[in-house]
Order: structure tokens, then sequence, then C-alpha cells
């Protein structure tokens, strides 16, 4: 996808719609009591993903925090492997034993999906070292909340990757609030960006509610990455949502969250695309009709998978099976 | 057979399978231009170069979590971690990541890493920098946790977690570096996870481990020269744990103490004093006695830091409390 003809921005738009679906889905089943634990949603942030799967090349590689589903499925993730993940069940890309937060499939160069905050960093820096040390062309994107750059992974990985010029994308998606704390609350440079020049990093901020504009970002920053070294880039985004359910939100204003709606990314890439006339109200009902009826699919098919068996419990503790784990003490 | 140190068996270890595999690499503060601030890697910078052993910066999380990184891609990295007191530092990566990453991604990602820290007291570095904080890292599934003892066992096991796929604790004492003993002259490798009968005796069972083996074969020689034959068990491996050479010893024994240097709460005498009264209750004589450190912060007064730290002596008060002489 280089967003230069009418099916890639149609291509684009299935993709935030088919994020979209599969999220509200995912939402239906965690009411329903179907998904267990946490649960936290891309909804608003769909144009961020889409924009930098699609910059990415066969040697790019990602890896993100537990707001993962938007990107897993932008990696390639068939929505159905994403919901039997979810579901706990034998199906799931990590056997059910992952869950929500800890979506990966390295057959897709998705490395996860980590849970605790910042983590990523340092694991996304070694990925990038690894890559290196062995010599191959490959590039890292390392996606992160702007939460996570208050933490001291981010200080430590983000130093450490330019002392060993790491081809490596600091990928801030800045959707305003780490969980319910505002930015400006607990970062002492609100535009995040500011934080890599301090660090002597090339950096650049795109708005993240347009998958062009995310795309021919991310483009630029890994082409940086790979012949120069690391690159930050900030994209500007909003979650809808809470930061995960049963958030009672009462950090931000409704009618805040009703602003940022106006400028919904699958609403406005609808908009240009009819303005392009790249495709008609009618054309773009069915792609949603279609999608709409492609997730009830998979989601069903999740649903009906089977539970992994109590031969999974322990299996896969030790790459070395002659370890015996003590079961009963 | 060649007489070695223990700080040449680990050096060996690594230069001889660095020499064979390039997918290792060593990464850790001042292990290059510096040496090793034990020494451990003199010489390594000058032959491998920086691309292979690379100094970091002084920041654990990253120094662990880039080596956890740079493993998922198939290399094989030693990170270095100066004492295991800064490894609290490189805990979250250590137990959140690369003790789960196999297990909780359904087996697609593998963690051949090792991470070489030395721990330890007794040198007048107070209360931070002394602490032996093995048993809260043999708490967590998912992780190899070594800690041997003897050049011999040093250098066989680094070499045999070096050729294998799951993430290790390598655990050095900072005070046995200088320890002398044994080791073929040829290539060899210590199985991991096998305990060893350091010492055979039938009176009664010492369980021990790293730097108290060696407390535990002073003390058996006092206890000789009082008709006391003490069997040492060496541990080598908190986890995974092989208790077979313990019970079997304590089946002829009938009686044990366990000494380790680390603090007694929750550590691994409980442990091992815990499993030999689930396998063992019909041939106990004697409550198992748990010898540690004792449990306080080590203070910098050298009188004051010895006398937390268990040694011969009370070791042998301990044997002598549970053959009830």
């Amino acid at each position: 996808m280089n967003f230069r003809s009418k099916q890639d921005y149609l291509e684009a738009y299935s993709q935030m719609v088919t994020i979209r679906r599969l999220e509200e889905k995912c939402a239906e089943f965690y009411q329903q009591g179907k998904i267990g634990g946490f649960l936290h949603l891309y909804i608003g942030q769909e144009a961020v993903a889409v924009g930098i799967s699609a910059a990415m090349s066969e040697h790019d590689h990602l890896i993100t925090a537990y707001r993962d589903h938007g990107v897993a499925y932008t990696q390639g993730m068939e929505p159905k492997v994403i919901f039997a993940e979810l579901l706990g069940k034998a199906t799931g890309c990590s056997k059910g034993k992952g869950g929500s937060m800890h979506l990966a499939d390295t057959r897709l160069n998705f490395w996860g999906g980590h849970a605790i905050v910042g983590a990523q960093l340092p694991l996304g820096a070694g990925l990038a070292l690894g890559f290196k040390y062995q010599k191959k062309p490959d590039a890292v994107v390392c996606m992160m909340g702007d939460g996570a750059t208050n933490i001291g992974y981010f200080h430590e990985a983000v130093n450490l990757s330019k002392v060993w010029n790491l081809p490596i994308v600091w990928l801030c998606e800045n959707n305003q609030y780490g969980m319910g704390t505002a930015v400006e609350r607990a970062s002492a440079v609100s535009e995040i960006r500011r934080k890599a020049e301090g660090y002597g990093i090339t950096n650049d901020r795109c708005n993240g509610m347009n998958p062009a504009e995310v795309y021919k970002a991310v483009k630029r920053a890994l082409k940086h990455a790979r012949e120069e070294g690391p690159f930050f880039l900030e994209a500007m985004t909003y979650r809808f949502h809470g930061h995960s359910m049963g958030d009672p939100e009462r950090y931000r204003d409704p009618s805040e969250i009703r602003k940022w709606r106006e400028d919904d990314p699958i609403g406005d890439w609808r908009q240009i695309i009819i303005e392009k006339g790249f495709g008609t109200e009618p054309e773009l009902n069915q792609i949603d009709d279609q999608i709409m009826a492609e997730i009830a699919v998979a989601a069903q098919w999740a649903d009906e998978s089977p539970e992994p068996g109590m031969d999974e419990l322990f299996a896969d503790l030790y790459a070395d099976d002659s370890i015996v784990v003590s079961r009963e003490f | 057979m060649a007489q070695i140190t223990i700080r040449e068996a680990i050096s060996q270890a690594l230069w001889e399978e660095m020499e064979a595999n390039e997918k290792i690499f060593i990464m850790g503060e001042e292990i290059g231009v510096w040496g090793g601030t034990y020494a451990v890697t003199r010489g390594f910078y000058d032959h491998f170069g920086a691309d292979r052993v690379r100094d970091t910066p002084i920041a654990e999380g990253v120094i662990a979590g880039a080596a956890i990184g740079a493993a998922l891609t198939g290399c094989r990295p030693v990170a270095e971690i100066m004492t295991i007191n800064f490894a609290l530092l490189a805990m979250d990566m250590i137990v959140n990541h690369a003790a789960k990453l196999r297990y909780m991604f359904g087996g697609q990602f593998s963690v051949p890493l090792i991470v070489r820290t030395p721990g330890g007291g007794g040198r007048q570095l107070g209360a931070t920098h002394s602490q032996t904080l093995d048993a809260i890292f043999a708490h967590f599934p998912g992780l190899r946790v070594l800690a041997p003892a003897t050049p011999y066992d040093c250098k066989g096991m680094l070499k045999a977690a070096l050729r294998q796929d799951d993430p290790v604790l390598f655990i050095e004492n900072a005070t046995l570096y200088q320890k002398r003993g044994e080791v073929p002259d040829g290539e060899f490798l210590v199985p991991l996870g096998k305990s060893d009968i350091k010492r055979s005796g039938k009176d009664v069972t010492i369980v021990t481990y790293s730097k108290m083996l060696h407390v535990c074969l002073d003390a058996a020689k006092q206890l000789a020269k009082q008709g006391i034959e003490a069997e040492i068990v060496d541990l080598r491996t908190l986890r995974p744990l092989d208790m077979e050479p313990v019970f079997e010893s304590f089946k002829k024994t009938n009686r044990a103490v366990v000494v380790e240097e680390g603090y007694p709460t929750f550590g691994v005498g409980a442990e091992i004093a815990a499993r030999i009264q689930a396998e063992c209750f019909d041939y106990m004589d004697a409550p198992v006695r748990r010898i540690a450190q004792l449990d306080v912060n080590l203070p910098y007064n050298r009188t004051l830091e010895q006398a937390a730290i268990p040694n011969a002596d009370t070791v042998v008060k301990a044997v002598k409390e549970v053959m009830y002489v």
C-alpha cells in the first residue's frame, strides 16, 4: 500500500472499519463475560495502525504495548485468530494463554503485545540490536503510548538506541491520556517528541487520524532508521473509549470526546474517498456490510473453537521439555 | 587436569563458546575496555571486538531488556549485571519477560539468554551491595537459576547453558573468583539441573550451594575430627531443583542441615526443609535445621557483618544439634 491508488484508499478504509467492528464485537464479548481480564480498545486510533503497517516492508518488525488488537490485524493476523485468543481458545495466536494484551505472531514480524508499560522499549531496542548484530537489513517499529514516555525504560532504551545507532523507529501514539491522566499532568513536556531531542534523535510529529499521513511519516522514519539510526515519531490521536472496559471516565469532559469524534478517522477518510472520486456512499456502505458479515463469521468461529487442553497448562514453560516441573508440593 | 580459578573457569567458558558460536555476544557495564569489574572478561574486547563485547550505559533495565530482545531474534546474548543487587533494577525484565515470553505467547518465542551476576556479602560493602538474592529469582517458573561453586562446575555449567534455549540466571559469588580447583584439559560440559554429592558421609546430610559449599566442606573437616561424617549435597542449580540426591542422602542419614548465604525467611532452606519433610517424613530423626544469613540488613562494620554471615562454626554447631550431641 502506498496511498497512490483508489485501491489503496479503499483498502485503508476497509482495514480501519474492520478494526472498528472487531473492537465493537470484543466489547460485546466482554459484556457477555466471554472475554476475561482487561480489554483495551483501539477505537479512535485505527488510522495509526493502518498507516504503520502500510509503510512496513518484509524486513520491518513491529512491537507494541497492550492496546494491540489493531496492529495485530494490520500486521496480518486474522480477526478470527484475534477473537480466539481473547476468548482464551486453543486456536488463538498464543493458544489462549496470552489473552488480549499478549497477541503476537512472529511469522508476521509481530513481536507482541506487551503488558508492562514501557517494557516493549528495551525489548524493541533488543530486536533492533539482534537484527543489526546479525547484519540483517531489518528495522523495528516500537509503538508506545504517551504514558510510557515517563517511565525509566523509555529513557534507557531511547538513549541506548542512539548510542548504538540501532535501526528503530520509536513511535509514540499520543492519545492524550496515560490511563486517566492527561499528558500535561504527567509529562514535563507535552510535545512528546521533544523528549527525543534530548537524545539527539531526529523526530517528527504527524496526524494520527489520517492513515496516509501516518504512512508517509513512518515511511520516512523507517528509511532514516535503516540508513542512519533511530527516529522518533509522535502520532497525534485520541481514544474514543475508556482506557479499558469499565473506565468511569471521570477525567475528561464528554464535550472533548464529542469534539474528537467529529474527526473520526473513519468518517474523515470516507469523506476523502468520496471527494477524490474513489468511491461512493453506496459502495462504501457495501464494504461496511461485507466487513460486518466477515466479523460475525470470524467471531462465531472463535466462539465455537475448543478450549486448550489441560496438557497446555505446563506446556512451553521451558524449551527443554526434559525439565519436569513439580506439580505437587 | 589443570588447576584454575573460578574467574578463569568462567572466562574460559565464555571465550571457548564465543569462539565456537558467532551468535554469542556479551554486554554489560565495564565488561569491554575496562575488562570487567571482576576481570572475568579481561582481553575479550581486544580479541573479539566492540561488536561482540558491548560496553553499555549504566542502565540495567535496558541491558536485560535489549539482551532479551536480541535473544528473540536468534542471538545468544550474555548480559552481565555488575552485582545481583543491581539485578533488582532489571527484575521486571528477568521476571516478567525472560521467564514468561515463551509460555505466554504459546511457545512462539525463545529466549536463549544468559544473565551473569555476582552476589554475596562479607566485603564491607554495606547493605545495598552485599545481598544474596538467589532465592527470589529461584521463585519464578520459566527461569533456570544456576549457582555453581567450583571451577569445574562453573566452566561446565556455563558452557552447557550457552548451548540450550532457556533463559538462565548464572549467579556467581564475588568472593569466590580466586577459588581454585581442577578442570579437565579438554572440552567438557556439566549437565544443568543436577545436584551433586561433594562429600560422602553417613551421619548427617548438609544441603548447600555456592560459597556456602566451601564453608560446609570446612565444617565437615572439623566434624570428621569429632567422628561425625557429613554428606554434602551441592544443589548447583536452584531452578529446576534436583531433590533426588537430597532425598537419597536423607533417607540414609535421617537428619539434615541446609546452609545458604541469603536471608532465612522464605529462603532456600525453607524450600528444602519443606520438601524433605513431605518426602521423607518417616525417615526423620530430627527437625531440619536452616542456617542462613541472620535476618537483618548487612552492616558495614566488619565485626558486625561477619557475625551475620554463616561460617564453619555455625554449621558445626547446627550439625551437632540435629545429631543431638
